[in-house]
């Protein structure tokens, strides 16, 4: 499952954005549970349906569920996804309460992924995709995503 | 008891599915692009929700049926949104003073509904009101700018506040089916949510320098199915691909 990605992300594995919360094994009968990161996340049909193809392509009868509870929240990303997500060129989450500051424009917290200036500034608190912000560096002047903090 | 969970969860669904209408048609047309894509955005989690509310609904009645039987295929008198949500995009003071009033009233009633004894419905507020924060967010730093802004944009967001204020204390109007929800512990206590709507909405229309406007009448109908003009051309577009071609999916 590893080899499955985010579809707009696609450097990103879903293992290691924490979307996949549980995983039954039924001798050749696997139940998958995911969950969503946003509500409306387009991106989830796509998970779900890549999945079940790496696993039944592997020999497995495969059942995708969709779960709500407990709500996602950006501490499942895993150590190596945030690393991935820098190297993309993506800012990884901050912690609550300086991802506030950083989306009311009030404080350099968030680091350009292309030079590491902390002069950057905020574009737009929504960006590309539901979970993420636009940002721009003063620096290098490059635009970036923001990954948003999600609690 | 079933059956009125059903009516509940088409209650919750319809207002994020028609303001995530309105605000799609502004797609391609918000006033500059961070705008635009914000509120597409919203939108879209708007959308998200209304689809975990319809997809437990449809499990809940057990017939065969999908969520889009829901969404497209009811006449407007089946809708039990409130007419705030249902208002059109005249200017971006509008779009974003009905983002803010129904933000303002939201994010409350997530907050409520998480303790619902309905699991299911605890679980899809739980998942929204981290969407919503963001919109809340988003709406109320509009009012501020627009309102402490030029004369222009003042008088713009003003006339907004005016013409919409009216459609406001519906969302806090009780009806028999909210009434019994409460009482079961599944619907949330409107007049709670009330308490905590006033002074938010004060204080930012405050912030704003905004007039509080003072008109007592106020619109209702909505939540009963007895809609404004508005619904007819919205459900026109709607539910033109599901009328034109039943049963046609992606």
């Amino acid at each position: 499952m590893y080899s499955v990605k985010d579809p707009e992300i696609p450097v990103l594995s879903i293992m290691d954005m924490g979307v996949v919360r549980e995983v039954e094994i039924n001798d050749r009968k696997v139940l998958v549970r995911i969950t969503p990161t946003y509500s409306g996340c387009p991106a989830m049909d796509m998970i779900g349906a890549e999945i079940k193809m790496a696993l039944e392509e592997a020999g497995y009868d495969t059942t995708v569920e969709l779960i709500l509870s407990p709500a996602w929240t950006t501490d499942w990303l895993t150590e190596n996804g945030r690393q991935q997500l820098e190297a993309y060129g993506i800012a990884a989450p901050l912690e609550e309460s300086a991802d506030k500051l950083a989306l009311m424009g009030r404080s350099r917290q968030v680091k350009c992924p292309h030079c590491g200036s902390d002069h950057t500034k905020m574009v737009s608190q929504f960006g590309s995709t539901a979970c993420k912000a636009l940002f721009r560096c003063q620096d290098c002047l490059e635009p970036f995503d923001y990954f948003k903090c999600l609690k | 008891m079933k059956d009125q969970i059903h009516q509940y969860l088409l209650l919750l669904g319809d207002n994020p599915l028609i303001l995530g209408h309105r605000l799609s048609e502004l797609c391609g047309h918000g006033p500059n692009l961070e705008t635009d894509i914000a509120l597409t955005n919203i939108s879209l989690d708007l959308f998200g929700q209304v689809r975990h509310y319809f997809q437990y609904a449809v499990k809940l009645q057990g017939e065969n049926k999908t969520e889009d039987d829901i969404a497209f295929l009811r006449y407007p008198h089946e809708y039990k949104n409130v007419l705030l949500t249902e208002q059109p995009n005249t200017d971006f003071a509008y779009v974003i003073a009905r983002q803010f009033f129904f933000d303002a009233y939201h994010l409350p009633l997530l907050e409520q509904l998480m303790a619902s004894r309905d699991k299911q419905i605890a679980a899809i507020a739980a998942k929204s009101i981290k969407e919503v924060k963001y919109h809340l967010r988003f709406s109320s730093e509009w009012v501020k700018r627009l309102g402490d802004g030029t004369g222009e944009s003042r008088q713009r967001m003003q006339n907004a506040v005016d013409e919409l204020w009216p459609y406001t204390n519906e969302l806090f109007e009780v009806t028999p089916l909210e009434a019994t929800m409460q009482e079961a512990g599944i619907g949330a206590d409107l007049s709670l949510i009330k308490t905590s709507y006033i002074p938010l909405v004060t204080h930012v229309l405050q912030e704003a320098t905004l007039a509080i406007p003072e008109v007592q009448f106020s619109h209702s109908g909505g939540k009963e199915g007895v809609h404004t003009e508005q619904m007819g051309y919205i459900l026109a577009e709607l539910q033109y691909m599901q009328r034109a071609y039943p049963n046609m999916s992606w």
